[in-house]
Formats: structure tokens, C-alpha cells, sequence
């Protein structure tokens, strides 16, 4: 098991931080803002593993937390002019507010229902941001989002410091985030996954477990949408529509449910293949569309979960007890 | 008064169409639990079957029969090869078909182009029928009678025969049912493809009004979702009946309130939602 977990040593910890912190001098800019892009797909795919993988529950619908919080900073910045201190907030208010909405409305239900719910409750969202013109500007989207002031020496509009500006946040989340999950809370939400009504009988509240992950969840999707905001400085339907919910939902699935690094990796991977594969060809969508295929036939675990899977196999033969699955060794 | 009996014919019209492409769909999401996001895009691939058909001989009934075998092939081809065995996966099911509609995407824009069509109607069904000051398009009418008879043939194959009792036994409870010796698999293969070929018919057809283009794939999933998700899973009377709402209210809204219409559609369906978690008529 320690050999499973290598990506949680301290030693691999310094590695890929320094990996992460070393490139924007060595690399091109197209490249630092691939590598800034995913940071923040990063942070929404972690966000929504933490209702997927760790409590189970499939959510098609994530998407519109990270609109709302890239939303509520376009009309913010450009029509209110109101800096940093102010959009991120509220940004993060109106992601958390809604979901704390939706999640009455979903967490009714589980399963397919779930996954239906979410997403017709996703779908309220991107109709708004796509027909209420006056607000949003429809699919014009909100463009000239200008990159927030610090008050830092290193002005944000370039790429290197916007790089560090989102690895902070992203670092920030991936803390905050793995608190969570290896608090008692998060726990529990591990104890609803795997058996609801276990976690009932010895005493917890399910639901309230549920609606309290499926907030948080909401809310560092909207981080990731404030970010993303300034990143982009363009906010249109298409960063709430079903099909990026869907991508999302790929990215954790690639790297690895119920873990976080799994849905970073996940992100990284997604993000630079469909900017690098479409560099060479138009023909991106059916690349896309085999990796969704490929990732469920060959990897329905993951990329995390098929390296985990690895070693316990080589012990099961050890110890090579037999009669016995290979889940209880 | 004649905004508010167009408007209710327009949404009526539209609401067959919806019942075309989102009745199997019902079926399916009831019988296999799946999630298929590939459902636009047999309602796309439908559309420009349809239209290759028609450049080439100019037959409309054609079209409509060439597409539906099209794609029923190309639906059991997929749930053949990939679904059947992502049974209660739901993660698995999203992706495996969204992938598949992604293909489809890129794959219609390769044969077909980039360019909107319009698939050319038959004069018969060209026109309008005028009555006082209002006139009422024979195609829409002509939609109407379409949806109506698919219904009518759904309702009587599943109540009054014997491979009606099997589907409706399967939804129900599908251990028990290959328990009793039903062909579960035989059954789910034949719901798949009629749901399918039912969303190929639903894109020819609308390719006489509306039109086939890119994207038509991606627009129209979430549609037949709602309907679904109203109507209850599973159900042929939800999938009427939702597919109606569902028409209704996005004309009205539209018409009512543009800045609002999207959010005129669902609102109301999480409001159902909420007080009904499986839809009007879905069972657990």
C-alpha cells in the first residue's frame, strides 16, 4: 500500500512541486498558458471529484458553478469595474449559494436520477447566461475582462505571473481540498459511498453529509471560474454548457476517481491534448471523442487507479492465499 | 386570441417532434438504466441520412425509412459493442457516449459539411390549411399525424401483445423477468434499436422545418432529457405527456419571455423535480 500511495511521499511532493514551479522561464508562452489553462481545470475537476469520487454521486451539471463564478466576475469587472478583492467573493458567494439551492433539489435523488437532475439544473444556468441577453450579452459572451490588480510589482497582464498567480490558487484549493478529504467529514463521505445505509445505521446524517460536499464542491467550482474569468478575460455559454460538464466529468474519470492528484492529472492530460492535437489537425473531436472511449474500455479506474491496482496484484500472488478475492487481502 | 391558438399549435407541433426523438429514449432509460448522450446524435445522423437519400432519389417516404434502418444498425451496433456491459456504470455510460457523439460530430461535418440544409417536402405536405384568419402549415399538421400514430402503434404493441408484456416485465424488474426465461438481452437489444430508429425518423422529419445542420445534435439532447425526466423513465404516458409540456412551455416562453426561455423550460422541470424526483409517471 505505501508502494501504491508513491505519489503521496514527501519526496514526490517536492518533485512535482518544483515541476511545477520550474518551467515558466524554460518553456514557450503557448505553452505556460496551456499549463495555466489546466491549473484551473484542475481545480474544478478536483472540486467536482469531491461529490464523485469521494461520495459517489455522479454530477452532470458541474459546469454551471464554474460559470457562475466566471459570470459573476465578467459583469463585476466590466460593468462595475470592481477589482480582485471584490469578484472573488463574491464569485465564490454565488457558486456556493446556488449549489446550496440545487443541492435541495438534487440530493433528493441518486443515480441515474441524480445525473439527470444535475444536469437539467445545469441547463437553467447556461439558458440564462445564453438568452438573458441584457445580463450576460448571450453567446457574444462578456469579453475585455480585465486581469486583476494586486498591488504587486509583477502586473498580471503577463504570463509568466498570472502562471504563478493560478498555481497559488491552485495550491491553495489542492490544500484546502485535502484537509477536507482526510478530515472525519470527509471520511464520512467516503463511509456514503461505499455503504449509505451503514453510515445511517451508525448514527450519521447521510444527507447533510451529502449536501454539505456537494456545497464545497460548488464553491471551488466557482473558484475555478473566477480564475478562469481573469485567465481568459472572455466568459460565453460554452463554459457552462452540458458538453464541458461532460469534460470535466472525463478528467476525473482519466486520472483517477476518489483521489485529487488523479483529477489534476486528468486535467493536465485533457487540456493539453485537445490544444496540442488540434495545432495539427481539425480533426481533434473524433481524437476526443476515442480517449472518452478508450479511457472507459482500458483505464475505468483511472490512470491512478491502475498503477494502485498494480502492486496489490503482485501481493495477492505473495501471499497467494487462495479461495479468497483479491479485494479482502 | 390568435397569438395564443398559433402559439399552442406551434408548441403541439413541436411537442410530437419531441415525442419522436424522446419516446425510446424513455423506453431505454427504463429498461437498461442508460444514460445515452448519443440519442442527439442518431436524430442528427437521421437527418442527413434522410437528405442523401433524397438528393439521390427524390423520395421522401424513402428518406425517412433509409435513415431509421441507418441508424437502428448504427444504435445496435453500439450498445452491441460497448454499453451492454456498462450496466449501473453510470460514469462509464456518460463518457462511452459522449465520446460516440463526439465521433458522430466530427464525422457528419467530414461527409456532410459545415453548410445548413433543408430537407425538400413533398408539395402534398407543403402549404398551409387556412381557417378564418388563421393558417396552420400542413407539414406541422403533418407531424402531428406522424407522432400521433407512433403513439397509437407504441401504446398497442406494449399493452396488447405478447412482446409488449416482455418490455413492459423487463422495465419493471428485470431480474425477475429473465428469471421467468424473458431474453432480457434479445428485449434490450430490440428497445435500443427502436429508440434509435425513432430519433432517426425525429431528425428527418425535422429536417423539413427546421433543418439539419451542425450542432442540430448537441441542441436538441437536452430536450429530450427534460422530456424524459419529466414524463418519468420508463413511462410511454410520461413521454407523452412531458413531451407536450416541454413543447408547449418552450414555445410560450420563447414567445413570452425571450430573455428568459431557457430558463422558462427548466425551472419548471426542477420544480417537478422537486416535489416528484422520479417524474410524473416514473417508478423507482
Amino acid at each position: 500500500m505505501r508502494l501504491a500511495r508513491f505519489y503521496e511521499q514527501p519526496l514526490m511532493a517536492i518533485i512535482v512541486f518544483l515541476l511545477l514551479i520550474a518551467p515558466p522561464p524554460f518553456v514557450s508562452s503557448f505553452l505556460l498558458t496551456l499549463l495555466t489553462q489546466a491549473l484551473i481545470y484542475a481545480i474544478l475537476a478536483m472540486s467536482l471529484d469531491i461529490i464523485l469520487g469521494y461520495t459517489g454521486l455522479a454530477s452532470l451539471g458541474h459546469a454551471a458553478y464554474f460559470g457562475l463564478g466566471a459570470y459573476s466576475v465578467g459583469i463585476l469587472a466590466t460593468r462595475y469595474g470592481a477589482g480582485f478583492g471584490v469578484a472573488l467573493p463574491v464569485g465564490i458567494l454565488v457558486a456556493v449559494l446556488v449549489a446550496a439551492i440545487f443541492g435541495l433539489v438534487a440530493l433528493r435523488a441518486t443515480g441515474v436520477y441524480f445525473l439527470m437532475i444535475t444536469l437539467a439544473l445545469g441547463m437553467v444556468v447556461w439558458g440564462l447566461a445564453h438568452r438573458w441577453v441584457t445580463m450576460t450579452q448571450g453567446d457574444n459572451g462578456i469579453s475585455a475582462i480585465p486581469r486583476p490588480d494586486l498591488g504587486l510589482p509583477w502586473s498580471l497582464t503577463f504570463s509568466i505571473p498570472f502562471y504563478y498567480f493560478t498555481l497559488a490558487g491552485f495550491l491553495i484549493a489542492f490544500s484546502i481540498l485535502r484537509m477536507i478529504v482526510r478530515s472525519p467529514f470527509g471520511q464520512t463521505l467516503v463511509g456514503i459511498r461505499e455503504s449509505e445505509s451503514r453510515m445511517r445505521t451508525l448514527g450519521y446524517h447521510v444527507w447533510l453529509h451529502k449536501y454539505i460536499g456537494f456545497v464545497i464542491a460548488g464553491g471551488f467550482g466557482g473558484f475555478a471560474g473566477v480564475l478562469w474569468a481573469y485567465y481568459n478575460g472572455f466568459v460565453s455559454p460554452v463554459d457552462l454548457q452540458l458538453a464541458t460538464s461532460v469534460e470535466v466529468l472525463l478528467m476525473v474519470a482519466l486520472g483517477g476517481r476518489g483521489t485529487l492528484v488523479g483529477p489534476a492529472l486528468g486535467a493536465g492530460i485533457i487540456v493539453l491534448l485537445k490544444n496540442l492535437v488540434s495545432v495539427y489537425t481539425h480533426r481533434w473531436l473524433l481524437i476526443l471523442g476515442a480517449v472518452y472511449i478508450l479511457t472507459i474500455v482500458y483505464a475505468p479506474e483511472g490512470i491512478l487507479g491502475a498503477i494502485k491496482r498494480r502492486p496489490k496484484e503482485m501481493k495477492t500472488k505473495a501471499i497467494g492465499v487462495p479461495g479468497l478475492p483479491e479485494e479482502e487481502i | 386570441m390568435e397569438f395564443w391558438i398559433t402559439q399552442t399549435f406551434n408548441g403541439i407541433s413541436f411537442g410530437a417532434l419531441l415525442f419522436l426523438l424522446a419516446g425510446g429514449l424513455s423506453l431505454i432509460f427504463g429498461m437498461m438504466r442508460i444514460v445515452n448522450m448519443t440519442h442527439g446524435s442518431y436524430y442528427l445522423l437521421g437527418g442527413y441520412v434522410g437528405l442523401t437519400v433524397i438528393w439521390r432519389t427524390g423520395h421522401f417516404a424513402l428518406a425517412i425509412l433509409a435513415g431509421a434502418l441507418a441508424i437502428a444498425i448504427i444504435g445496435v451496433a453500439e450498445w452491441n459493442a460497448f454499453l451492454k456491459r456498462l450496466g449501473g456504470q453510470e460514469l462509464g455510460q456518460v463518457l462511452t457516449t459522449m465520446g460516440f457523439a463526439l465521433i458522430f460530430q466530427d464525422l457528419a461535418l467530414i461527409i456532410w459539411g459545415g453548410d445548413p440544409y433543408t430537407i425538400p417536402v413533398p408539395t402534398a405536405l407543403s402549404g398551409a390549411y387556412r381557417i378564418g384568419e388563421l393558417y396552420f402549415p400542413v407539414y406541422r399538421v403533418f407531424i402531428i399525424a406522424v407522432a400521433a400514430v407512433v403513439a397509437l402503434i407504441l401504446w398497442l404493441v406494449l399493452e396488447r401483445t405478447r412482446v409488449g408484456a416482455t418490455i413492459r416485465a423487463t422495465v419493471d424488474d428485470p431480474e425477475m423477468a429473465r428469471g421467468v426465461g424473458i431474453n432480457v438481452h434479445g428485449i434490450s437489444m430490440v428497445v435500443f434499436a427502436l429508440g434509435a430508429l425513432l430519433a432517426a425518423v425525429a431528425g428527418v422529419v425535422a429536417g423539413g422545418f427546421v433543418g439539419v445542420y451542425p450542432g442540430a445534435d448537441f441542441e436538441i439532447l437536452p430536450y429530450a432529457f427534460v422530456v424524459v425526466i419529466v414524463g418519468g423513465m420508463g413511462s410511454l404516458k410520461g413521454a407523452l405527456i412531458g413531451s407536450l409540456l416541454v413543447g408547449l412551455l418552450d414555445n410560450f416562453g420563447k414567445a413570452l419571455f425571450p430573455e428568459l426561455s431557457y430558463f422558462t423550460l427548466f425551472a419548471p422541470m426542477a420544480a417537478i423535480l422537486a416535489v416528484r424526483p422520479t417524474g410524473l409517471y416514473g417508478r423507482t
